[in-house]
Parts: C-alpha cells; structure tokens; sequence
C-alpha cells in the first residue's frame, strides 16, 4: 500500500524516554490517503506517544516516519502544515471564547484578518458552535469543547488529521456527532489517524485497525478481518440450577472446545459457526437441562485483542507497579 | 506574508491573548495590583518615624517607599506569568501553539509583550495611587514616563522568569514556590531604610550586594532627588541584566521543552 501524498508511512519507530522506558517498540504502519486508521489499546500501550511523534513534537530514538509524504525529522515545519492534530486534552483556554480561539489559531497559521472572520465562522458553524460562539470556552461542556478542538484541528485545512482519543469521556450523542463528523471529513478526502481505547469506535469508525500493546503493533487489519483471523464465534449458556452447571460443560464440549465464560456460564467456541446453534438447543433440551441464559458470542476486537496479547483490553491499561504510564513518560 | 510579518503578527496575537488572559481573572489581576499597594501603605504607616532619623533622604515614607512596590509589581507578574505558562503546558495548549508554525521566538516574545504592556499598566496605578497618598515626584511628568519605562523592564525581567521556571518544571506549584525566595531578595535590600542607614554590618553587605537594591534605588531616585544619573543608570543596568539572564534561561528552558523537530 502506498501512502502518497496524504498518507503515513511508518518504519521500525522507536521512542524511549529518560529511565529506559521504551513507549514505542519499532512499529510499522502505512496509512493510505483518505483512509480513517483507527489505532487501537489500552492506556500506556504507545498511542499518543505515537501520535506525538508523528505530529513532530517528539523526535523519535530510532526509526523512520513519513507523514504526508514529508520527513517527520527533518521536514517538521512542512509536516506541520499538512497536518490538523487534536491531541488528547481539549487543550483550551477557559478564559476564551471560541470565537477567539479561532481567531487565534488562524493568525497563527498566517491567515489574513478577513480570511480568519470568514474562515472561522464558518467552522464554528461546522461543528455547531455558532450560537455558543462569543462565550467563555470554561463555560462549555465536554463535547463542546471536543468539537471545538476539531475545528480549530481544521483552520489551514490539513490534508491529514490526527485525533488523540477525540470521544474520551464525551456522552454517546456527543461521540455519535464527532464520528460523523469525522466521517465526512474523510469523505472529503482527508486521511484520519485516529488513536482510541474503545473497541466500539474502532470497529464502527475505522476503515482499518492497528492493535497496540506496550509499544508493539499486535494486529493490524480491517476490523472484519481481525475478527475473522481468530475465527469462530462461542456460544455461553447458563444453567437455571448451578448444579447443573458440569452436565451443561459436558453437552457442550461435544461442540466445541471450551471458551471463556462468566462466572457462572460455561462456553464452548463453534468449529462450525452459528449453524450448530439449533443442534446445542436440541442437546440441552434432550439432557433435560434447564437453561437461564443462551448467548451467541460474534468475535469482537476484543477477542482479538486477547488473542493477541492473553489479556482484555478492558483493563488492560493498569500497568504493573513501577513501570510508568504513557501519559508520565511523555513528559519525563 | 513575510518572516519579519508573520513574527509581528504571531507576537501581537499572542500578546493580546496572555493581557486578555490576565485581565479576565480579577483574583490574579488584584494582587498583582492591589497587594504591593497594601503592604505600603502598613510599611509607611508603621515606619514613618523613621523619616526623623538623621541622614533620612526625604520626610514623606510613601515618596522613599513607593519604590519596593514597582519591585514586588514585578515579582507577581513573575508568578503570574510563570502560573500562566505552565497551565497551558499541563492543559496541552502549549503543544496545540508548538504545532502552529509558530516561530520559538514569538511564543515568548509575545507573551513577555503582554507582561510589559501590564508592568506599564502596574506602575500607572502605583504613580496615581502614590501621588493620592501624598508622594512628591520630584522627576515631574519626564519622571512618570522613566518609571513606566522602568516598571516594564523589571515586570519583564521577573516575568521572563516565570517563564524559565514554567518552561524547566511544567508545574504551576513550583512556579509560585519562587515567591517566597524572591520576597527574601526584597528584605534583605534597601527597601525599608537607605543603605547609609544601615548599621547592621552583614546587612549592609549583603543590602550593597544585592542587585534589587540599586533596582529600589533607581525608582526611589526619581521620587526623591528628580534626575540622579548613577542611580538611574545602576537601576537600568539591574533591570536589564535580570532580563537578559531570564531570557537566557527562558531559552535554554525552551529548548528543553518544546522538542518539536
């Protein structure tokens, strides 16, 4: 895949920080032009780190990176002109207004007085703060603050755009606005690399999806492929009388070796997918087994994840004591 | 639009936003005003007496004490500035300006601007209050513009500190750490009593050594005597030799922070 003009190709990068930490481990990626790369894994797994790199404002320890088709190492005011970034806070100040903000961003991208008015009302529109315009951005909420940070992302109108968990902490409505909005802009031909810890928006957002995990690129593939990669789905049936719960384990490991379960469930993963579905509800019905719950499980990016790594990616991000988060390494 | 333009340009942009910044936040805005006032006026009510001792320059205390005010102006703009700053590096808006193509110079330049047009505003209101109070400028108006000028050299200089601290640690608290150490430089100066006076022998010394006591002394000059060319040209050194090592240090903080390629 060739990333062109628009796009981000990645080479054996590597960041390490002061005490030896190591954020990122010699990843590859390619990003072709006009695509949305989702890049997903848990807290301190290397995203931002990644992103920061990237957005020129690391340089990187080893490796090489081109970001629409510039050096990051020794092109960085060029790639900074390509490039929109909403980094992971809402990096604002509460005591502007949005308006202002605009103001401010386009002059310093070099904008004239006129073409900022112009261009920042028009983005204000865009993410749908033309009304809280003139207010104080301490003022606003959450999403608000998030779309604000997108149109700002897009004053010079960047050909690449890199949102740093853009829907963290944001209410479903306000996530569900960010995602279209992000969609249209890579309708518009904008390529979008998009770092996440929600399986969800990976899955529904991306057109591909590169799994990381302390430093490490584990996975990489469009979310039905990853899926499909580890195969079959499970199905989790819970017995009505815990007693029953080993007569249930052994009707169902006549279908498939067992999975992971609840607590109280037992699972057993599908060698021939859903069609075995109506012959386990047939086996448990002629055992006499009465059922609480019947699940089928679809694998998820999670199951990927776990297959991947031998942990879920809910949690994942508790790092074990003495080895820093992201977050602590990128300012170290 | 040409480098020297886009200098001017992001420079004027940003000075406008860290004036807006200060000026919207009434509980950092009055003691950077305010609290110098406050302290003069229990300093000159607590120590007019000292104006009867032999060798004193002048019997108004506010005319000889007016001057550690314009000094404790600029320490807080020290802290405010050196606040300000490291709120934008916690908050990730110092990573949103470093992506702009923001030239490292401007990023200082502009807010140091903001500190300036600020110290100017400070010692506008320590000139009137002081005049109300019953202070003699002896300087006349010419006067009113040096100490302007001065007040802004010095906001600058302890302002482009802050920065150095806020750039070196990223923390708000340490900033305003400094505080005290710098108000320690104030005591141990010739802020309360002219250093002729000063019979203690060590503190006498350390007063003579101590830089901010030609600073106090420089604007004390134009209250006291009107145009005394050593005082003055002593403050103005001070005041730009602390700029100049705040700004080397504001670089060199820089570096370190802002590591964008």
């Amino acid at each position: 895949m060739s990333a062109g003009q628009n796009g981000i190709e990645v080479e054996g990068l590597v960041k390490n920080f002061k005490g030896g930490v190591r954020a990122v481990d010699g990843i590859d990626l390619t990003v072709a032009p006009g695509e949305i790369y989702g890049f997903l894994g848990p807290n301190g797994a290397g995203k931002s780190t990644t992103v920061l790199v990237l957005t020129t404002l690391l340089p990187p320890t080893a490796g090489s990176a081109r970001v629409a088709g510039l050096d990051v190492m020794h092109e960085g005011p060029a790639v900074r002109r390509a490039i929109g970034a909403s980094l992971q806070e809402s990096a604002l100040d509460p005591f502007l207004t949005g308006r202002e903000h605009m103001r401010l961003q386009s002059a310093l991208h070099g904008l004239g007085r006129e073409e900022r008015d112009r261009r920042g009302a028009e983005l204000l529109e865009r993410v749908g703060l033309t009304d809280a315009a003139d207010r104080k951005v301490g003022g606003y909420s959450g999403g608000m603050k998030r779309r604000l940070d997108l149109g700002l992302a897009l004053v010079h109108r960047p050909r690449l755009l890199f949102l740093d968990e853009p829907t963290t902490g944001l209410d479903p409505q306000s996530r569900a606005a960010l995602w279209d909005e992000v969609r249209r802009l890579a309708g518009d031909g904008v390529t979008v690399f998009l770092t996440t810890q929600y399986l969800e928006e990976a899955d529904v957002l991306a057109d591909r999806v590169g799994i990381i995990d302390r430093g490490r690129i584990v996975a990489e593939g469009t979310p039905a492929e990853l899926k499909a990669s580890i195969g079959r789905p499970s199905v989790e049936a819970i017995p009505a009388d815990p007693a029953d719960r080993e007569r249930l384990a052994g009707v169902l490991a006549r279908f498939g070796e067992e999975a992971a379960a609840s607590p109280n469930g037992v699972a057993a993963r599908l060698p021939e997918g859903v069609g075995d579905l109506a012959e386990i509800v047939r086996a448990l019905d002629a055992e006499g087994l009465r059922i609480a719950d019947l699940r089928l499980h679809a694998p998820t990016l999670d199951d990927v994840f776990l297959e991947k790594t031998g942990r879920s990616l809910e949690g994942a991000g508790e790092e074990p004591a003495g080895e820093p988060a992201e977050e602590e390494a990128a300012t170290a | 639009m040409s480098a020297a333009g886009a200098l001017y340009n992001q420079v004027g942009v940003l000075a406008r936003r860290s004036m807006l910044k200060t000026l919207r936040q009434p509980f950092q805005l009055f003691p950077i005003v305010f609290f110098p006032l406050i302290l003069l006026a229990v300093n000159a009510s607590g120590l007019k007496a000292a104006t009867r001792l032999p060798g004193f320059p002048t019997h108004s205390y506010v005319s000889f004490a007016i001057a550690v005010a314009f000094i404790q102006g600029g320490m807080f703009s020290l802290i405010n500035t050196g606040t300000n700053l490291a709120e934008d590096i916690e908050s990730g808006f110092f990573n949103r300006l470093a992506l702009t193509p923001l030239h490292r110079v401007s990023l200082i330049s502009g807010l140091l601007v903001g500190v300036a047009a600020l110290g100017v505003l400070q010692s506008a209101v320590y000139i009137l209050m002081s005049i109300v109070a019953g202070a003699h400028l002896q300087a006349g108006a010419g006067g009113v513009g040096v100490i302007l000028a001065l007040g802004a050299l010095t906001a600058v200089g302890f302002g482009a500190l802050g920065c150095a601290a806020a750039l070196q640690t990223g923390s708000g608290e340490a900033v305003q750490g400094l505080f005290p150490l710098f108000f320690v430089f104030i005591f141990l100066s010739s802020s309360n009593l002219p250093r002729n006076l000063l019979k203690t022998g060590w503190f006498h010394t350390v007063a003579t050594w101590n830089p901010i006591s030609y600073l106090i002394e420089g604007f004390r000059s134009l209250y006291i005597y009107g145009w005394d060319g050593t005082a003055l040209w002593r403050g103005f050194a001070v005041g730009v030799g602390l700029t100049a090592i705040s700004l080397l240090a504001c670089a060199g903080a820089l570096r370190g922070r802002l590591q964008r390629t």
